[in-house]
């Protein structure tokens, strides 16, 4: 299915404040096997620097998912989530998300094109605090595979 | 924290590849920690009915595990400022208790101002490129 080509620049959120919290850092890292300290320990974060324990970069997929979801279950866009797979992604970071941030994402819809037969749908996803500081940036190609 | 020193590296220079097992038990934390719930991470039935092997890691799995080899090497995961990544073959996981294996390494292909240095990276799983045009830029110490 074609999706609507009018949802380009489409812009889509911010959704509601996310507070970055300890536990779920961990909980995180432990998933994704990152043994580092910097994760955990409150004190071994502070003295590298940081106010608390950081997220490792790939976390910014919870708050940019939660963003992207308003785009990719709006009905007027058609995608269709069974034949979606995640064809690319990036990150950049102004900084390390860490315990304690209160974030806000914002998704636009940079591009949607016909590849050979699939669909390739562009997102960039802003997060940001509460208080307007720029935290990172991911940008997400889904693939809706033709029928 | 024991991280490479940005005056140690240079254009070419290797980071020593990595294996990382992934396993099913791995794919339900991951999916429970990230709150990506898409049933071919952990349901045979639904994955075939959809043309995929068996059971796929999530690609951000995979991707978060190249985090983790860069991390590693900087000593910091707060290191790795820009990370990026195509998926270009998805990480079959089966259910014994060995799952997949993912191979990550990768190359130093440009010093930059402010510490940081480029990094291309590879990760394989059984023999297929899981991961293609994958770069990273991380400040070292």
């Amino acid at each position: 299915m074609a999706l609507n080509a009018s949802y380009v620049g489409r812009t889509f959120g911010p959704t509601q404040p996310y507070e970055v919290s300890r536990v779920k850092i961990a909980e995180f890292a432990d998933a994704i096997g990152e043994p580092s300290p910097l994760c955990r320990d409150r004190a071994a974060a502070q003295a590298a620097g940081y106010p608390d324990v950081i997220a490792p970069p790939t976390f910014a997929i919870v708050l940019s998912t939660k963003s992207s979801a308003a785009v990719t279950h709006d009905p007027g866009l058609g995608l269709n989530y069974a034949m979606v797979v995640h064809g690319e992604q990036s990150f950049t970071h102004a900084r390390p998300l860490h315990a304690g941030d209160v974030v806000v994402a914002q998704s636009t819809i940079e591009s949607i094109r016909a590849v050979g037969g699939n669909t390739l749908l562009t997102t960039v996803t802003d997060i940001t605090t509460t208080g307007g500081e720029q935290v990172c940036t991911a940008r997400s190609t889904l693939v809706e595979r033709g029928a | 924290m024991g991280g490479t020193s940005y005056t140690q590296v240079q254009a070419g220079t290797e980071i020593p590849p990595r294996q990382y097992p992934v396993t099913r038990l791995d794919l339900v934390k991951y999916a429970g920690a990230s709150g990506d719930f898409n049933t071919i991470h952990w349901n045979e039935r639904i994955a075939k009915s959809v043309g995929l092997p068996d059971v796929i890691a999530h690609g951000m799995l995979t991707m978060a595990l190249a985090g983790v080899f860069l991390a590693e090497w900087a000593g910091d995961p707060g290191a790795v400022t820009e990370l990026g990544v195509r998926f270009s073959a998805p990480v079959v996981v089966p259910d014994d208790d060995k799952g997949a294996t993912v191979e990550v390494a990768g190359t130093v292909r440009e010093i930059l101002d402010g510490d940081r240095v480029s990094v291309e990276i590879t990760a394989r799983s059984a023999d297929a490129k899981v991961l293609t045009r994958a770069h990273a830029v991380v400040r070292l110490a």
